[in-house]
């Protein structure tokens, strides 16, 4: 039987609440949100929090909006939700592509955005979306708020730029009109971590690339994004041997690793891959053909 | 610690430790056997109950997480010994042989009907594709759905045995 190792639970009713039992318990409490990243490594001891602090009754942290110019998500927003977005469909298609790819109906119910992005792993999907559209990352602490860059926020595997006695509370997203986005990955089997996947946005001025975003994921790209490819891109026409040029350049900075997943030369080869079909998709979706 | 759980419309308080686990709460101190215990792993979806009325795998959620909620297992399904609609088509389509992912099955696919009372067969697949069967390839499983949502809607061509007779969608020119 897996069981995690002893801990003791609170729960937290506000986000001042759950920032002062951040403080009360030190280093060794962690949050917990829908828990389907943390209590499987608790079981396997592969983290071992001394304090659990339940956050699912922070529910005012569950929304998707427009905000002025961005699309604000709350951080306890569930995986399903982000999937049944109208907003986000109508604004950025790679939520729906990423989110129909993230484990099972059954698990989205409980996972949310800001347990995914905090939790890092080096595999998870939201967190190539989040680099891909360049979001910010509202984290909040007992002294105030602060907001933290998608491409900045991970500070290794496991590790986030969130301190011990903050929190994470919103994503958001720039809107940019007219933009067109795709997310593209390859897993052994429905709902699992993916091998490789690539996800971006592209923005066009005529047939010119005016903006893209290019994020991958567990394929050991720093901070899941690939800025050499945009720069690759940008300012230039949305051609096939230009999105080629750029994807190639993707593959070339990346490095993943061989596991149970695949060996490190098809993991290349799928960044290259998804990262051209990823790229493809969403100047389909910007001309308004898909 | 102490929790309350309204659990098939019943609350019930106990003294657990922390760390268990939801499944372990409902089988071992409700003595609620139905729900089974799988992969551990929130892989299989034989575990699969409702959470404040959401499917969820309860090898992943702690119990102290449904202090004050309330769950529904699969023992909740019939009404006064009638079978659900779903637990009828697992019956008639053979939607099961070891039964060991069954109440995950039934109560995934009791909420699809709920929200979805027609749902394509594609969305069926898609709505059991956290739940692992090793019987039945899972053909008879999208059947036993397909049964229950015409049956639940009231236009199922039914024969004495209770087995759905399907009308072919389109008379065959090819063999005019």
């Amino acid at each position: 039987m897996q069981t995690p190792a002893p801990f003791d639970y609170e729960r937290a009713g506000t986000v001042d609440d759950a920032l002062a039992l951040l403080e009360r318990h030190g280093p060794e409490a962690r949050l917990v949100a829908g828990g389907h990243s943390l209590l499987p490594m608790m079981k396997l001891r592969l983290a071992r929090p001394e304090v659990l602090i339940d956050i699912n009754d922070l529910t005012d942290l569950s929304y998707i909006r427009l905000d002025g110019s961005a699309i604000a998500i709350g951080a306890m927003t569930r995986h399903a939700q982000l999937l049944d977005s109208s907003l986000l469909a109508e604004h950025y298609a790679i939520f729906a592509d990423a989110e129909r790819v993230i484990a099972d109906p059954v698990v989205r119910n409980r996972g949310t955005i800001g347990g995914s992005l905090c939790q890092a792993d080096p595999s998870e999907d939201l967190s190539a979306v989040c680099a891909a559209l360049g979001a910010e990352l509202v984290v909040r602490g007992t002294g105030g708020t602060r907001t933290v860059g998608a491409r900045q926020f991970h500070t290794g595997p496991y590790e986030t730029a969130v301190d011990d006695a903050e929190i994470l509370t919103e994503v958001r997203i720039p809107v940019r009109p007219g933009a067109g986005s795709a997310y593209e990955k390859v897993e052994r089997r429905a709902g699992d971590w993916a091998i490789a996947a690539a996800g971006s946005f592209v923005t066009l001025d005529g047939d010119t690339v005016s903006d893209v975003g290019i994020g991958l994921t567990a394929v050991g790209a720093q901070h899941f994004c690939a800025p050499e490819a945009e720069d690759v891109l940008r300012g230039q026409s949305a051609s096939e041997e230009n999105l080629a040029a750029a994807a190639a350049v993707a593959a070339e900075h990346v490095n993943p690793s061989a596991d149970q997943r695949g060996p490190a030369d098809y993991k290349r080869h799928l960044a290259q891959e998804l990262t051209l079909r990823a790229l493809r998709r969403s100047v389909a979706r910007a001309r308004g053909e898909s | 610690m102490q929790v309350t759980v309204t659990v098939n419309g019943a609350e019930v308080s106990r003294e657990i430790e922390p760390r268990l686990l939801l499944v372990h709460f409902v089988r071992d101190h409700l003595g609620l056997t139905g729900t089974h215990w799988g992969c551990d792993t929130s892989n299989c979806g034989a575990c699969v109950l409702w959470m404040d009325g959401e499917p969820v795998k309860s090898c992943t959620v702690l119990a102290a997480m449904a202090d004050g909620r309330s769950v529904r297992t699969v023992e909740d399904l019939d009404s006064g010994g009638e079978l659900d609609p779903v637990q009828q088509g697992f019956m008639q389509c053979h939607g099961l042989q070891c039964g060991f992912c069954t109440p995950g099955m039934l109560m995934t696919t009791r909420k699809l009907l709920d929200d979805n009372p027609d749902p394509s067969e594609t969305e069926i697949r898609e709505a059991i594709s956290g739940q692992i069967c090793r019987c039945t390839g899972y053909e008879n499983i999208v059947q036993a759905v397909r049964w229950a949502a015409d049956h639940e809607r009231g236009d199922a061509d039914t024969d004495t045995e209770g087995t759905t007779h399907s009308a072919p969608a389109v008379a065959s020119e090819a063999s005019a």
